[in-house]
């Protein structure tokens, strides 16, 4: 019982003095749009994230206005019309990663299961995706789909640029350590 | 009691994870720090009907305009309701900056030119920076080409001058207004009482409908002594939106569709039918891409 209690003991104390929790210095999340009429993409470098490698918890958070599109009509349109970003004005992720090995250094492959808000619609989503650790850091990136329609964002049939139903997204952030 | 003992603290660290979880993002909610947000979308067009909106686009784009007004509503069936008659203005607009837009039309009412410039001076913004209105200076100058034989016309008794400060602010996303003194300067009126020189207060608003369209109003109030025969020129108009277009349908009193022509000259009275029904539609070109746009 005493060594149960010991090994407890050091371990809630190991864990909470030594925290290993990230945040992003950099990031990049951008989507890609293909439809017949026209390729859409835009890219985001204002997103954010927190990271703590012990219990695996990681939360993202994308502001919507912080995409950039190539056309700044569509840019408008977006977060008028289909984001409607004044009254959704982030795009959240909360989770836990799980898979993978901190003590390696190198690419390894994990999995994030946990909340998704998009168009403040929240689901339940399984992304897998690719952790690289190095001396310098820790990177995160995926790629996974995600369709409008279960976020409720409404692509009217009348519109002269066709979106396609399911979208791209790439993600990628780069952590230090805090 | 062993047993008892993990079990508890397996609860304990579960529940302790999951308040930490919900803690991560709130943190990271408080941490990130506000955009510095340029409020987008005051008005759909550039226009609101017959004059301009504190819209500009942003650098690089070509905007196309394509302006009609049909004759009069009260002129009967004969003239299908005025839709046989029509006025056309074509128009170019490019974005030379975020700020700086010049433009070209031609109207086929009097045969007008207008050169337009516009210069954004403040954007409203929310965020990092609060600024409440955006303002807008807009000045044009137009040519009249109009066959006169019965005066001796020189190049300087065809020009007209408009200068223009928009003010508007948008409200809520559904709701934003326009505030537009307007001073305009012609170098030849009719007759030696008349004045040179013409103020009015412009006052215009969109009122979302649904995402994709609105209603306007436009309304200019003319200060001072305005001609005989002439009206305030009011509209009433829908806009929508689909994409790369913009739609705007409207009825107005006015016939002419720059400045210098329907703030001092429109005839038409509209609360006594002498409304035209008309449209402008505008289509973008992205001629160069912005400098904030990103590779890829």
């Amino acid at each position: 019982m005493k060594a149960v209690m010991t090994i407890v003991l050091v371990i809630a104390v190991y864990g909470f003095s030594f925290p290993q929790s990230f945040k992003s210095s950099s990031s990049e999340v951008s989507f890609f749009s293909s439809a017949p009429l026209e390729d859409i993409t835009a890219k985001n470098n204002k997103a954010s994230s927190l990271f703590n490698a012990e219990t695996g918890e990681v939360a993202f958070v994308v502001p919507i206005k912080g995409f950039q599109f190539r056309k700044s009509l569509m840019q408008e349109h977006f977060n008028e019309n289909y984001m409607e970003s004044d009254k959704y004005p982030e795009a959240t992720f909360e989770g836990t990663l799980s898979g993978y090995d901190l003590d390696r250094s190198g690419s390894q492959q994990a999995v994030a299961v946990g909340k998704m808000t998009i168009h403040g619609v929240t689901r339940q989503v399984k992304i897998e995706g690719v952790l690289n650790s190095s001396s310098g850091g820790l990177t995160m990136e995926a790629k996974f789909p995600i369709r409008v329609a279960d976020y409720d964002i409404d692509i009217p049939t009348v519109v002269f640029y066709n979106i396609a139903e399911v979208v791209e997204v790439s993600v990628r952030f780069n952590y230090q350590e805090i | 009691m062993r047993y008892l003992f993990f079990t508890g603290f397996w609860l304990f660290a579960g529940l302790a994870t999951a308040i930490a979880q919900q803690d991560l993002l709130k943190k990271l909610k408080e941490e990130s720090s506000p955009m510095e947000e340029r409020t987008a979308g005051t008005f759909k067009g550039t226009r609101l009907i017959n004059g301009h909106t504190v819209e500009v686009r942003q650098s690089g784009v070509l905007d196309f305009l394509i302006s009609h007004r049909f004759g009069r509503l009260n002129s009967g069936a004969y003239s299908f309701f005025g839709l046989d008659e029509s006025n056309i203005r074509l128009g170019l607009d490019y974005a030379v900056s975020d700020r700086l837009t010049l433009g070209l039309g031609r109207n086929s009412h009097l045969k007008v030119y207008d050169g337009i410039l516009k210069y954004k001076i403040f954007w409203q913004e929310s965020g990092k920076r609060e600024f409440p209105v955006s303002l807008v200076y807009l000045t044009n100058l137009a040519v009249q080409t109009f066959k006169r034989p019965e005066l001796p016309m020189n190049f300087e008794r065809r020009l007209a001058f408009n200068h223009q400060v928009l003010i508007a602010r948008k409200f809520t996303d559904g709701l934003s207004l326009q505030l537009s003194p307007t001073f305009i300067h012609r170098n030849l009126v009719a007759t030696r009482a008349e004045d040179n020189n013409g103020y009015a207060m412009g006052v215009g608003g969109r009122f979302k409908l649904t995402p994709r369209t609105s209603l306007n109003v436009e309304y200019y109030y003319r200060l001072g002594d305005p001609l005989d025969n002439t009206y305030n020129p009011l509209g009433i108009g829908v806009d929508i939106e689909t994409g790369g277009h913009v739609f705007q349908l409207h009825l107005t009193n006015a016939q002419a569709m720059t400045e210098t022509g329907f703030v001092p000259y429109t005839t038409g009275d509209f609360f006594g039918g002498d409304i035209h029904f008309g449209f402008n539609i505008s289509r973008n070109f992205q001629l160069r891409e912005g400098k904030k746009a990103v590779s890829w």
